[in-house]
């Protein structure tokens, strides 16, 4: 009888970091922090993932990139769960993610509250347009010394 | 919270700024959010089988539990600001009180929600300063907005039989007990925005228990419910 190897949890782990998030598509889901665990029993597979905010319209579109991504890779037997609490921090993103954020333009989020430096020209001559922005997860800044404006992670 | 959440979403497209419109359409998508948790789980205690959904947009008027100040209409901005500050203070000690509830699922809740509500806070009062404490006409507008809601504000402190009933199972402090701690915050942010406070204790009541609404509840129904209301049970 021919069997299909079961997943390992350190591979649907590895398969979770191909899908980007949908906003800010340098960064995995994984990088973000919404995959709270990952339980596998037998061919069965069960995600558990936490929202950022409340209402960011993301969270159905990255379970569906998860279930899709997942199905691609041979699971069938896919339960999806949300917990919310904890509730989801900016200490959850990685480090990777951190970086990425920053290569892409977006400054990440830091404990005070405002962002380290301009992600284009690094000055920290920085200051606040709006406590919100494109996405429920960011605000607007804009530098003193390039006059660009980036959006900043918001921390929460 | 829907029924603040949808209010607010009446901005997105007209408020008088960019930056204001942003803002306003991503706290309206916050309380909207929190108010589908709150549903979901309320449809849960409930259990015949009404879903947020169903919580949210079959219900009519009379089966709303909201406070009055919140159904009433946007119109002027310093009303919102106003309106968005005078709860955000009660929201925060309220929702960081329910973080600790005994019931698990509204603790989880609380905890998650309360961040957001902090930072829904953190703006309202700046805007609150920034108007009081700008032109002869912003000062005017929001004096005007404050004059205007404080009747309402005092419904959030009513306590009633079921936070009693939920108070002695450790499930939600009364709302009376979060009242002198609120009052100290909008006394020190209205002091400091050149506001004054109206000075009378007159409270309106009845909406948390559905006792009544303001004419207003039903117009924004008919807005907000439309699509279930002429296709039940749609989804996409």
């Amino acid at each position: 009888m021919v069997t299909l190897k079961a997943p390992t949890i350190d591979q649907i782990w590895d398969w979770l970091e191909e899908v980007p998030d949908p906003e800010i598509p340098v960064i995995s889901v994984v990088d973000l922090g919404v995959i709270r665990d990952v339980l596998v029993d037998g061919s069965s597979v069960e995600v558990i993932i936490t929202p950022t905010y409340t209402g960011c319209p993301a969270m159905s579109v990255i379970s569906f990139d998860i279930e899709k991504a997942l199905a691609k890779k041979g699971v069938t037997e896919l339960t999806l769960k949300t917990k919310i609490a904890p509730p989801w921090t900016t200490d959850w993103l990685s480090e990777k993610g951190r970086a990425r954020l920053e290569e892409f333009g977006i400054a990440p989020p830091l404990k005070s509250g405002s962002p380290e430096r301009c992600p284009q020209c690094k000055s920290s001559s920085v200051e606040l347009v709006s406590q919100f922005g494109s996405t429920p997860c960011k605000a607007q800044w804009r530098c003193r010394d390039c006059f660009e404006p980036f959006d900043y992670f918001k921390c929460i | 919270m829907l029924v603040l959440g949808h209010r607010t979403s009446e901005w997105c497209g007209v408020a008088p700024a960019l930056e204001e419109d942003i803002a306003l359409a991503n706290i309206a998508l916050d309380l909207i959010g929190q108010a589908k948790l709150w549903l979901e789980y309320a449809g849960e205690v409930e259990d015949a089988e009404r879903t947020a959904n169903t919580l949210a947009f079959r219900r009519d008027f009379y089966d709303f539990r909201n406070l009055l100040m919140l159904e009433l209409p946007n119109e002027d901005y310093a009303r919102t600001i106003i309106r968005h500050f005078l709860f955000d203070a009660f929201q925060v000690p309220w929702l960081e009180a329910l973080a600790a509830s005994s019931d698990e699922t509204i603790s989880s809740i609380g905890q998650k929600t309360v961040k957001e509500a902090n930072y829904h806070l953190e703006r309202s009062q700046d805007t609150v300063v920034a108007l009081g404490d700008g032109t002869e006409e912003s000062n005017t507008r929001m004096q005007k907005a404050l004059h205007d809601l404080w009747p309402y504000a005092g419904e959030m402190f009513q306590d009633d039989e079921i936070d009693r009933m939920m108070q002695g199972e450790s499930i939600a402090p009364l709302p009376s007990s979060m009242k002198k701690a609120w009052e100290l915050r909008v006394e020190r942010v209205f002091n400091d925005a050149f506001l004054i406070l109206p000075d009378s204790d007159f409270s309106h009541s009845g909406g948390r228990q559905g006792i009544r609404h303001t004419e207003h509840l039903g117009h924004m129904l008919a807005s907000m419910q439309f699509l279930q209301r002429a296709y039940p049970g749609a989804s996409w």
